[in-house]
């Protein structure tokens, strides 16, 4: 069981959330413009990295908001939450090194 | 509907235990560790969302309330015979006394005015259980992975959470302590039922 930090609530059990896949995949500027494996690559084609992954999850037993967190796939270690929370100022957005 | 049908209507209406009153009042027990279980049915529920704090409505609704809307998550104010919890960053329930609603979302929508938000009463969706008393922590605590130790969560916190794996807002009210869960009205029979098991192997 994984203890995930919402932005918002604090710590929280696994089970209170809802996985959303990766994060950060923009929507195609021009998706008329895409053939049908460009259009297939972006519906269904996602990064499995082993290692840190970026990834989308909402807090859907609690305050139903959707955030951002960085999670390392092999120890489950969750390195960083990013959400539209105001933060302090001067505190670095997460970015996987 | 007219006014004279309302008491007829009011008659009518079945909370979703309504029939477990009397067992539920049969379990409470006395004591240094006792705890007590009743329902709450009825309560006035309207789910508040604005577009942003501190928006001029955000404003206005702290003057009609007489108590600004809490912004710190997972905290609740009392306002008056109402009660406002936190929700989401920019959501609220409010509850108020059975038949109140009306009076309440005609005081908030008058201080929304113009601006974008949404009012809805939702006093159907959910029915509130109490539990209370020395023991009432250590029953919840069965099902419930909250930290609830006074050192973390007391009087004035609220949550959103799983209890028995089903959906509750959970309203710490008082020190005693009584908290009030909301919860849906087809989970309503479960919960009570798994309480009043907790309950009884203390
Ligand atoms: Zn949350």
């Amino acid at each position: 069981m994984l203890l995930i930090a919402c932005p918002w609530c604090g710590e929280r059990e696994e089970l209170e959330f809802h996985y959303g896949g990766q994060a950060h995949v923009g929507y195609p500027a021009n998706p008329e413009g895409l053939t049908d494996s460009e259009w297939a690559e972006y519906l269904f084609v996602r990064d499995n990295p082993k290692g840190l992954f970026a990834e989308r999850w909402s807090h859907a037993a609690g305050c139903r908001r959707w955030f951002n967190l960085i999670r390392h796939t092999v120890t489950h270690q969750i390195l960083a939450v990013q959400s539209n929370r105001p933060v302090a100022a001067g505190q670095p957005k997460p970015v996987i090194p | 509907m007219t006014a004279e049908n309302l008491p007829t209507l009011h008659a009518l209406r079945r909370s979703p235990i309504g029939h477990l009153t009397d067992v539920l009042a049969e379990h409470s027990a006395a004591g240094r560790r006792s705890v007590r279980l009743r329902e709450v049915p009825f309560l006035a529920q309207l789910d508040l969302q604005l577009h942003q704090h501190g928006s001029a409505a955000f404003d206005r609704i702290a003057s009609a309330l007489g108590e600004p809307l809490p912004t710190t998550p997972n905290t609740a104010v009392e306002a008056g015979d109402l009660r406002v919890l936190w929700l989401g960053p920019q959501e609220w329930l409010l509850i108020g006394p059975d038949g109140s609603a009306p009076a309440t979302a005609d005081l908030l929508r008058a201080a929304l005015g113009d601006e974008p938000g949404s009012l809805v009463d939702v006093s159907a969706n959910r029915t509130t259980l109490e539990l209370a008393g020395p023991a009432a922590r250590q029953v919840l605590e069965k099902g419930c992975a909250l930290d609830l130790h006074p050192r973390s969560f007391g009087p004035g916190r609220c949550a959103q959470t799983l209890l028995s794996k089903v959906g509750v807002i959970l309203h710490q009210v008082d020190a005693e302590p009584t908290y009030r869960l909301l919860v849906r009205g087809s989970f309503a029979q479960y919960l009570a039922d798994w309480l009043l098991d907790a309950m009884v192997l203390l």
